[in-house]
């Protein structure tokens, strides 16, 4: 706040108009947050790494070693086809885990019994823009995770497997802001809606399912296999998970592999951005206003 | 410097730094009418109390004022400005100390300082030259780096205090300032409070402490399920009492009884009040009181079991206006 101090010792306050001080606010909220990354950055990398790591190690490692492949029983061949489709869910994975990670779990925190997060909402800016900066936050660590992952995803396998990438950069870039913003709005509604009491359960309840239901481990197009009377009902109910899109995606932007149609990965991405962010705001204003 | 008589009758509009008309807050579970049609003016350089017991409606009543909680009635100006029209500009204007520690845990001390005045639009150098000047201030210069979760209780709300003066409010609101400090912590920020309002500094504070509210407010708002019962200076307030002692009298029989029996026949006695285990009794004058008292209750066949003598306080005055006690 700009202040003045008058001869007489009476400091009067000037005040700054909302625009001028919301933008400014944003800024230092932002600020705020990045520094307490860079506090944590060695624990947030390792939490980046952790579950990468651990899939490709086992999975284009491990089992191509022991011969336990899960190519499609075609050899190293097939060990090299789901190289690239593995590469490409993980990346997608990763954005996703730490969009949710980097903005539940410390509003879980912040929401908690001390309401932490007070000093932030009394800050000069619309409440609104408060979770809008959480979840900007969150997406640039999201986007951090995916420099971060990307080269490990490639670089690790067994020999003989090859990783076969062809990289539109023009989808790729698009893809992983896009990505970043829906994650960490996911998180913001999950952070906004779950009692800090149960966050945990988050975990096993929402994020476990949206991972081996989000295409991670396959191409949504090969669960078509899978039908009762007909309907490849596995198929269907997997497109209410908006990780498949996100892992659809980069298998288009990552690898020359079948993918769902742009068409409508890109409008179902926005879509999902646009849903979660207007419950994460609503739920963010139930929780810091009564 | 400070020359602004508090509670004076001069008051204008022009010094009403918060106007409250009509002020509502029904909370839609369980249909509770926590603040009922409040009206309220507090003037610059006062510091306003509200006192009274868990319940009342004070928190939720700083929570209106401070943006927290949206009004379901009425209406709210603070330093000028309509805090349910215009909330991200009222925020400008005020510094707020919530009851519970809500200092941010991911940073240090001196962070807490730093980040709340970059959050109000001060650059790096202000920021940085503003935590330190408010470290020292509140004596907090050697913990600048300690996390805050490892400082004392009346430290950290030392530091919240510091933080939410940082930028300058138009006023300072205080929920329960020293609820849950030891006297030592609670007696330095008596003095904290008191050296503020020597600046200037506006204050709203609540409390549920009389002595707090007796010894720190020019003016008193007495509260009690969500309605001001009454609103005056503490001298004042006191002296509405109309009685110079109070006598609390433990006996044992009908109690309901003797407080009848000691209002007729004790002499200079304007009321008395049975409360739980007690007769309270309002005497005029000072002299010679216990002595009466202590006649009238053994000719009517009482046993006193225990008999003390007060002047009026802020207790004397809530009770008169509720018929309980402020701490039950």
């Amino acid at each position: 706040m700009a202040t003045t101090t008058s001869s007489t010792g009476r400091t009067t306050i000037r005040m700054r108009s909302q625009g001028v001080a919301s933008r400014i606010a944003f800024g230092a909220l932002l600020l705020r947050d990045l520094t307490v990354l860079k506090k944590n950055l060695g624990i947030f990398i390792a939490r980046t790494l952790i579950q990468p790591f651990l899939l490709v190690f086992v999975f284009l490692f491990v089992f191509p070693k022991i011969g336990q492949g899960i190519g499609g029983g075609s050899g190293l061949a097939g060990e090299s086809a789901f190289a690239a489709v593995l590469v490409s869910g993980v990346v997608g994975l990763s954005i996703m885990f730490q969009g949710i990670q980097a903005v539940a779990l410390p509003l879980a925190n912040e929401f908690g019994y001390t309401k932490e997060i007070e000093d932030r909402v009394l800050a000069p800016l619309p409440v609104s823009l408060v979770a809008i900066g959480k979840v900007l936050a969150g997406a640039i660590q999201g986007l951090i995770a995916a420099a971060i992952v990307f080269p490990i995803a490639y670089a690790i396998h067994a020999r003989g497997v090859e990783v076969h990438l062809s990289v539109h950069w023009v989808l790729l870039i698009t893809l992983i802001p896009l990505t970043s913003i829906m994650t960490s709005s996911l998180g913001l509604v999950l952070g906004t809606r779950i009692s800090p009491r149960n966050i945990g359960l988050m975990f096993g309840f929402i994020v476990l399912p949206l991972t081996f239901l989000g295409g991670t481990y396959y191409p949504w197009e090969t669960l078509s296999a899978i039908k009762v009377g007909g309907f490849p009902w596995l198929q269907a109910l997997v497109c209410i998970n908006p990780l498949i899109y996100v892992t659809e995606g980069f298998r288009a932007a990552l690898t020359p592999a079948a993918h769902m149609p742009l068409y409508v990965i890109y409008p179902v991405l926005v879509g999902f951005c646009v849903l979660f962010l207007w419950l994460g705001v609503r739920g963010f204003y139930r929780r810091v206003l009564s | 410097m400070f020359t602004h008589n508090p509670g004076n009758d001069s008051n204008t509009a022009a010094d009403e730094v918060i106007r409250c008309d009509k002020l509502t807050k029904r909370y839609a579970d369980g249909d509770i009418l926590a603040v009922d049609q409040l009206d309220l003016s507090v003037y610059h350089g006062e510091i306003f109390g509200l006192l009274g017991p868990n319940g009342a409606g004070k928190t939720t009543t700083v929570g209106m004022l401070t943006t927290l909680v949206i009004p379901t009635g009425g209406k709210a100006i603070v330093a000028g400005v309509d805090v349910v029209a215009q909330p991200a500009l009222v925020k400008q204007m005020i510094g707020v100390v919530a009851q519970t520690n809500n200092l941010d845990r991911a940073l240090t001390v001196w962070e807490n300082l730093y980040y709340h005045g970059r959050f109000f639009g001060m650059n790096r150098k202000e920021a940085r030259a503003a935590a330190d000047e408010y470290l020292v201030r509140f004596r907090l210069a050697e913990r600048a780096k300690a996390e805050v979760m490892a400082i004392s209780g009346g430290m950290a709300k030392r530091l919240m205090v510091a933080r939410a003066l940082l930028h300058h409010p138009s006023v300072l609101f205080l929920d329960e300032p020293t609820a849950g400090l030891d006297p030592q912590a609670r007696i330095a920020l008596w003095e904290i409070l008191d050296k503020l309002h020597a600046e200037g500094q506006t204050i709203l504070l609540t409390t549920h402490y009389m002595e707090e509210a007796d010894a720190l407010c020019n003016r008193l708002a007495i509260m009690d399920h969500g309605r001001i019962l009454a609103l005056d200076t503490p001298k004042k307030l006191k002296e509405s009492v109309a009685a110079d002692t109070i006598v609390t009298v433990s006996a044992t029989g009908d109690l309901d009884a003797l407080a009848r029996l000691l209002q007729e026949q004790v002499e200079g006695a304007t009321r008395s009040q049975r409360l739980d285990t007690t007769i309270q009794l309002h005497v005029k004058g000072t002299t010679g009181v216990l002595p009466r008292v202590v006649t009238v209750a053994e000719q009517g066949g009482y046993n006193i079991t225990d008999l003390s003598i007060a002047e009026p306080t802020l207790e004397t005055v809530f009770i008169n206006l509720t018929g309980k006690e402020l701490r039950d």
